[in-house]
């Protein structure tokens, strides 16, 4: 694998992931969390659109005109959608009932738009699809910590095998239901960003308003 | 028609798309630093939602349905694997539509609007709404309802938001917390605030 290759696949990763630098896709990371099964099929069903989607609207990337760009990407991304949503509901039904619109909502996914408009439409097909794949990869990894957090010490499982012993079947760990609920989600991710820019400082954001130290004489704002 | 009022308070509080859906989210972490800009996007979010929904709901109803073309002695016929590519196409097309007559005839209110209207099509709560629809399988009547509270409920909770966070840029955060990281904090808080209607029953 050449050192472009690499770059590509795995920036998207840590250095310029997806949910947490550049805000995108984040709606659905945050709904299918609560379980890990529903996170790794949508963490699957969505690196594989991001990376086909890139491929082939990188494929016809030239004769497709400026204006009507988005409606063309937009179709190809919703078909592709529907094999994927299709195929759930032939191959894993439960899954497909419990990830409920979310599957349907990867057409809205900014991941998606946004690596064919930023980066399949510069680029040949081949590197679009690494691309695509990458991108995946940062989307699942986030989706993969925040579910194990989650569901283990939501319900002290993981993918159905008994972490803690529970309370109520004679263990010791009382499960913490807030895990399981929506807001727990947010204050996830708020922690990995956190965790993510303190060992990347590059990626801190600076402050609009600057709170200045009494000690430095001025006088501050509180 | 209580009915329709507690399809309201559920659309809007209970199951409010922003927070207990987590849907639109990207705009809603971007465009939720002033509260006029906020304002501006959760009501262009609310018309398009209320023209969406209904429109989506036609069109599944009298084509997509299973059996639904049985006024045109159709039977048999499930086109419902249809519904995201109709859907998603319906949304381009009212959006477009919405922007060309706010241009034409309105152009105070296109001004205010006009920047958010793009960013709509690609909002997920709006296309959430007309799924959501479908999965709930509304009738004509629930699904005006439905647009109407879900898109009011996005408003309510992107302004709230904003209004905390004009506050927040005066305290002090860890570097590495500040801006996305504490705006995530903000909405998981209230979220959790959100989820103290959960026990109304209507």
């Amino acid at each position: 694998m050449d050192k472009e290759t690499k770059k590509v696949l795995f920036e998207p990763l840590v250095d310029n992931n997806p949910i947490t630098l550049q805000v995108l896709g984040v709606c659905s990371a945050l709904a299918v969390t609560s379980q890990m099964s529903t996170s790794l099929i949508m963490a699957l069903a969505l690196t594989s659109v991001t990376a086909c989607s890139s491929a082939a609207i990188s494929a016809v990337r030239n004769h497709i005109p400026g204006s009507i760009r988005i409606i063309v990407q937009m179709i190809i991304i919703a078909s592709l959608v529907i094999v994927v949503d299709q195929l759930l509901k032939a191959f894993a039904f439960d899954v497909s009932k419990k990830l409920s619109v979310f599957v349907g909502l990867i057409i809205t996914n900014c991941i998606v738009m946004g690596r064919a408009e930023a980066y399949a439409m510069k680029n040949p097909p081949l590197q679009s699809f690494i691309d695509g794949v990458g991108n995946g990869l940062g989307y699942s990894l986030i989706l993969i910590i925040v579910a194990f957090f989650r569901e283990t010490l939501g319900s002290g499982k993981l993918l159905g095998f008994d972490v803690f012993p529970l309370v109520q079947d004679g263990g010791w760990y009382v499960p913490n239901g807030m895990m399981l609920l929506p807001p727990s989600a947010f204050f996830l991710i708020g922690l990995i960003i956190w965790g993510f820019r303190t060992w990347k400082p590059k990626q801190v954001e600076h402050d609009e308003f600057k709170i200045m130290s009494i000690s430095h004489g001025e006088g501050g704002h509180h | 028609m209580e009915a329709y009022i507690s399809l309201f308070v559920k659309a809007v509080f209970i199951e409010n798309l922003a927070l207990s859906f987590f849907l639109g989210m990207c705009t809603f972490l971007a465009v939720s630093k002033k509260i006029s800009t906020a304002m501006g996007l959760g009501i262009a979010v609310m018309v398009v939602q209320t023209l969406t929904v209904p429109a989506n709901n036609f069109i599944y109803q009298t084509l997509l349905k299973e059996d639904a073309l049985a006024w045109l002695g159709i039977t048999g016929v499930d086109l419902s694997f249809l519904s995201l590519l109709s859907c998603i196409g319906m949304i381009a097309a009212i959006v477009q539509i919405l922007e060309m007559t706010l241009d034409k005839f309105f152009p105070a209110l296109y001004h205010a609007l006009g920047i958010f209207l793009p960013l709509i099509t690609v909002n997920c709560a709006i296309l959430a709404g007309s799924l959501f629809m479908i999965e709930r399988d509304y009738n004509f009547n629930e699904s005006v309802v439905y647009g109407i509270g879900s898109g009011f409920g996005w408003a309510l909770a992107i302004t709230v938001m904003a209004g905390v966070r004009e506050k927040l840029k005066y305290s002090d955060i860890p570097a590495a917390l500040q801006g996305l990281g504490i705006t995530f904090i903000t909405a998981g808080l209230m979220s959790l605030g959100f989820m103290a209607f959960s026990g109304i029953q209507l």
